[in-house]
């Protein structure tokens, strides 16, 4: 029974419990203190002192989001003394910024920017730091590009790398005027251990980190008439689109995404969730060929559990540190890779194209995948399998840069084909997402029947932010061919973030996890909550989008993978057969092991 | 008592005994309750510049719920112009473990940390050699508390309570918020005191005289003797133990060279007083607090230089996370050598003063927070000596 | 210059392999080498399950920890206005004279850096220095020549 804790701000009485600070009971009086370094997801800094109030009968102005209420405390939110230090506050951040916005990526959404335009700041009142700073931009990074000149040092980045994400690829540097956020020895970020999650970019607040934008070149191919431009779309995409354009959070653009993508220019507006479902069938076969090897041939070299490998933030994680789990990673590539494969054979065959005139260009929730395309592997159809990735914000760029009104377009359905796809595509977009997907249709290719869940729903496998959800699916009546799977219990998890993948790789290493399959989703909540997402983020956002994928689940025609039409024929014309060779030659990869630190 | 004379004390630095450890035997034949009743009568306060009531201190730290408890030493003096915590440690070692060991008595912490200063490294083996005498001694007298000593690497900010636990746990000694208090939630999170060097000599000094004896000396917010570090423009510069609650211009006369144009009582952070205020100043915690440091400047010196000295200090140690201390010493820095120089009018002085006083109410921790001190008292004492 | 590798593996067998053990041990590799190198950090970050991040940030916030190499004997004099009131600019000149070398650099035969540090707790008797751990003071150009000059020919 937590204690009552009453207290007055802005005049208003209002009591809560033990422990909120300032700044949340502020804020459940609808009172909005401005802030910097504070987010919702992340521990308290209480650095940036933007959220400072003053306090009755105490000298100093407390950091609203950092102190915790007190009996009887008498709080003004904007007072003359706060207006005052926190324009001062603003005003230091300013001089020691580069503060040109025209020039920057974040022009229109950043945070400094916000204040700056709330306050009215107008002439600078202190003098210009930045001349003598000798800011650096580190621009060498296919993902992310960082911008010491507009860091505010709220050090959002450190915690997110840090807590969020276990990485710790960014750290604090030296101290007072040349304090700074750094990598080790201020290596470029393609030098380190970072993974490209984009999970800093997505709580920067100004333009410090920002993913490298391939808007111009994407625009170059579209208006090149030699050119013939494919986009495949992400499923985390088409619930998050929206936001970036003005609709509220977690609304289904599908349809509104493809009509904006013709209208954009592009050739063929085409679906990944098409790939996703070819994921589900090449990594299908491959867990139960290794499940084969392991309870059947008693194959001791078969690596188990086996891990998923779509999330290109977790594969250069587990090169980083466990590469001796690379064995492990399912072969398959990302269902964005193995478009990129198909559109320059099997679709330029289909459509009588000479590949080297066919432009790839995938839109994704993810900073990551930009570095995956430019993976030296990338290129088993003899071209670069995808010329450019667009994170969902790009894509919002481009709408408002050609004029549509996003809100007002109708609804259009993807190109056919390799533009159809089942629900159980969809849900990759959510943690939980592919598992579930791989089990609708590798419990039916074993048993011959429907996983036991009420409307396909695996709820068991489905999983929530800041948790390894850990679920045993019994396996039972099999078909003959499939004797050796009868009655086992096949062991999964399910894990979601960084810091969560961590601890399952710790749990398999030190033997106190026996699972036979592994989920990871590189980004908290899954690509729903990926680095390339619309800023801003938080878990109520996060769960909106989440509700709309599996939402989007429910509304499809084909619930599952195998079900799609445009696979059953992709195996017949072109791929053969799952495994096979066609297929280890576009659809199936290999990894590289990295340096640990 | 003291506004007439100035007293000079010999009560930090005095050998009362043949007998090594005696008055820690006989205080820890004493309750706990006892000990803490003659700190708290003695009114005794810290004696490293924040002047918090040392018994209280014990008393809410005793009090809080937990496993453990620890007792840290704050000797990482590195307040300019302050020598007083090395003197005492080269001098008195054994009274700082004493006062360490009463702490952790009564607290019931067994653990006691000295943090050092890495510029005092060269005092390890001395130390080590009186920390080896200590054990044995707690050991006869049946004392579960044992001393450690860790090691700063340059950083005057790590002086800060909190920053010293980040420090001493292993990271960049950056302040914590504040609520938790380190009462509640200090070394590894845990309830711990933190006094200065000279608090813990007090500490055994009241033990050994008794709060009544201790209490001659000094003012009635000010009790007690004080150890100063005079340095500057003073043909006596060194080590001064006396008594708390005197008044600056008695302090000029003995230790000025006739010609002192300013005193900077508490180093940097602290604050500068001009000539024309040395009779109404009284040094103690109802005036100007210090942490000893006792800085003299006479007619030819610059005061412009002086401050410039003081900001390039703070700009080049504060620990960098929050805006009004990181920023706010850089813009105070170059707004000065910017009017100096005639790029700027005289009248953005008033901008940089309130700068400053942003500074004060909004910084993190006590570093952010003093700057304003030394800034606004030079400033508005000697602002011909800013402009031209 | 020590091997790395060992010098931790002793360091963190005497001081542990906690984040409290991360100081001790950087102070450790710098007692014996002057400075830390990126191997060295990345190999402290191995020993104590750290991001070379977390290190490398930890060591830059510490003057005396220094990441940039550093000659055999690190000379640090001390600028606070009491000791530069009484001539610490003459000792920089001396020292810079004697070694032919700036506040900064270190000599090309890496035997001595020059630097400045804040306040080292010697203002009565200032100018004061560092060499290493060892503190010098009541400077005057005179006792500066004689001290160099005794470790040069050490």
């Amino acid at each position: 029974m937590a204690k009552n804790i009453n207290l007055t701000i802005d005049g208003i009485n209002v009591t809560v419990d033990e422990g909120t600070t300032i700044l949340e009971a502020a804020r459940n009086l609808n009172i909005h203190i401005p802030t910097l370094c504070y987010h919702e997801d992340l521990c308290v800094a209480g650095n940036c002192r933007v959220c400072v109030v003053e306090q009755e009968k105490v000298k100093n102005l407390p950091a609203s989001c950092a102190t915790p209420a007190a009996e009887g405390m008498v709080i003004h939110t904007n007072s003359m003394k706060v207006r005052m230090a926190r324009k001062h506050i603003v005003e230091l951040l300013l001089s020691e910024h580069n503060a040109d916005c025209t020039k920057c990526y974040k022009n229109g959404n950043c945070e400094l920017q916000g204040l700056a335009s709330q306050m009215l700041t107008g002439d600078h009142l202190f003098l210009d730091l930045v001349p003598d700073k000798k800011y650096t931009i580190d621009m060498f990074n296919t993902a992310i590009i960082k911008d010491d000149s507009r860091c505010i040092r709220c050090q959002r980045c450190v915690r997110t790398c840090e807590e969020l994400q276990s990485v710790s690829a960014l750290g604090v540097a030296y101290k007072g005027n040349k304090m700074k956020i750094s990598t080790f020895f201020e290596h470029s970020l393609f030098e380190v251990v970072c993974t490209n999650c984009g999970q800093c970019v997505n709580r920067c607040p100004t333009g410090a980190l920002i993913e490298r934008n391939y808007i111009d070149q994407v625009w170059d191919a579209i208006y090149d008439p030699n050119k013939h431009v494919v986009v495949q779309t992400a499923p985390a995409v088409r619930v998050a689109l929206g936001e970036a354009l003005g609709m509220a959070t977690g609304k289904i653009v599908t349809g509104k995404m493809v009509a904006a993508l013709r209208r954009l220019g592009f050739d063929s507006v085409l679906d990944t969730d098409f790939t996703a479902d070819l994921t589900i069938i090449e990594e299908g076969h491959e867990l139960l060929s290794r499940l084969k090897r392991a309870l059947v041939d008693k194959d001791p070299t078969v690596a188990l559990p086996m891990a998923t490998s779509c999330s290109p933030g977790w594969i250069k994680f587990i090169e980083h540190t466990f590469p001796e789990y690379l064995p492990n990673l399912s072969t398959c590539k990302s269902p964005q890779q193995m478009f990129g494969a198909l559109a320059k054979t099997y679709y330029t065959q289909k459509r009588k194209l000479d590949p080297k005139n066919v432009v790839s260009v995938s839109i994704m929730p993810c900073t990551a995948k930009k570095f995956e395309a430019n993976r030296p592997e990338m290129r088993s159809s003899g071209y670069k399998d995808v010329d450019y990735v667009l994170t969902t914000r790009e894509l919002g760029i481009m709408i408002k840069q050609a004029g549509l009104d996003f809100e007002e377009l109708p609804e259009e359905k993807f190109d056919s084909f390799m533009g159809s796809s089942s629900g159980a595509a969809v849900i990759f977009g959510s943690t939980g997402g592919v598992m579930e997907a791989a089990l609708r249709t590798a419990y039916e290719v074993v048993t011959g029947r429907e996983v036991p869940f009420d409307g396909l729903n695996i709820v068991p496998v489905r999983g929530t932010e800041g948790e390894v959800r850990e679920a045993s699916i019994k396996i039972e009546k099999v078909l003959p061919e499939w004797s050796f799977l009868e009655g086992v219990e096949l062991k999964c998890a399910v894990a979601n973030g960084l810091a969560h993948a961590k601890t399952v790789m710790q749990n398999v290493r030190d033997g106190k996890a026996n699972y036979h399959f592994i989920e990871v989703m590189a980004c908290p909540g899954g690509c729903l909550g990926g680095g390339g997402q619309p800023i801003p983020t938080n878990k109520e956002i996060r769960n909106k989008r989440k509700m709309a994928i599996y939402e989007e689940d429910m509304g499809m025609p084909v619930r599952k993978s195998h079900e799609n039409p445009e696979i059953a024929e992709i195996y017949k014309d072109f791929l053969e057969k799952p495994l096979g060779h066609k297929s280890h030659e576009l659809l199936h990869t290999h990894y590289t092991p990295r340096k640990r630190y | 008592m003291s506004e007439q004379t100035l007293k000079r004390v010999d009560l930090i630095f005095g050998e009362y005994s043949n007998e090594k450890y005696k008055v820690l035997a006989s205080t820890l034949e004493r309750t706990n309750e006892d000990i803490l009743k003659d700190i708290l009568e003695s009114g005794l306060r810290g004696r490293g510049g924040a002047g918090f009531p040392t018994a209280m201190k014990w008393k809410f730290t005793a009090e809080t719920p937990s496993d453990e408890r620890y007792v840290v030493c704050n000797a990482d003096e590195g307040e300019p112009g302050t020598f007083k915590d090395r003197e005492i440690l080269l001098r008195v070692p054994r009274k700082v473990f004493s006062g360490m060991a009463i702490c952790g008595r009564v607290i019931g912490a067994k653990k006691g940390l000295m943090y050092l200063r890495g510029e005092y490294k060269f005092m390890v083996p001395e130390l080590m050699k009186e920390l080896d005498s200590y054990h044995e001694h707690a050991k006869q007298l049946g004392l579960d508390f044992t001393i450690e000593i860790r090691m700063g690497s340059g950083a005057y900010i790590c002086g800060e309570e909190s920053a010293l636990f980040e420090s001493m746990e292993g990271g960049r000694g950056e302040p914590r918020n504040k609520p938790p208090y380190p009462t509640t939630s200090g070394f590894m999170k845990k309830p711990t005191v933190i006094n200065n060097v000279e608090t813990f000599v007090n500490v055994l000094m009241i033990m050994r005289l008794g709060p009544d004896q201790y209490k001659k000396l000094g003012t009635t917010d000010s009790r007690g003797s004080k150890v100063f570090s005079v340095s500057g423009d003073t043909p006596i510069p060194g080590i001064y133990e006396l008594e708390l609650g005197m008044s600056l211009d008695r302090f000029v006369d003995e230790f000025g060279d006739g010609d002192t144009k300013a005193v900077q009582v508490g180093g940097a952070s602290g604050f500068c007083v001009p000539r024309k205020k040395f009779k109404d100043t009284v040094i103690g915690f109802e005036g100007v607090p210090t942490g000893g440091s006792m800085m003299i400047f006479n007619s030819s010196r610059s005061m412009y230089n002086v401050l410039h000295n003081y900001l390039e200090f703070f700009e080049e140690e504060s620990c960098g996370q929050c805006t009004p201390c990181r920023v706010g010493c850089q813009q105070l820095l170059k707004g000065i050598v910017a009017v100096k120089k005639g790029e700027k009018k005289a009248v953005y002085l008033e901008q940089l003063m309130k700068l400053s006083e942003s500074m004060k109410i909004t910084a993190k921790c006590g570093l952010g927070q003093s700057v304003a001190n030394s800034f606004s008292s030079i400033v508005n004492n000697f602002k011909e000596e800013m402009i031209y | 210059m020590t091997d790395c590798k060992s010098l931790i593996q002793e360091l963190a067998d005497k001081y542990g392999r906690e984040r409290s053990s991360l100081l001790p041990i950087l102070q450790g590799v710098v007692a014996k080498n002057n400075y830390l190198s990126d191997t060295c950090m990345t190999d402290i970050a191995k020993e104590l399950d750290l991001s070379a991040a977390q290190v490398f940030g930890t060591a830059t916030f510490y003057s005396f920890l220094d990441t940039e190499p550093r000659g055999e004997y690190v000379i640090r004099v001390c600028k606070t206005i009491t000791c530069d009131m009484h001539g610490k600019k003459t000792i920089i000149q001396a020292l810079e004279d004697m070694l032919k070398i700036k506040v900064g650099e270190t000599t090309t035969n890496k035997k001595f850096t020059l630097l400045e540090t804040n306040c080292l707790g010697w203002c009565h008797e200032g100018p004061a220095m560092l060499i290493n751990d060892t503190p010098y003071s009541g400077l005057t150009t005179e006792k500066v020549h004689d001290i160099i000059s005794e470790y040069i020919n050490k």
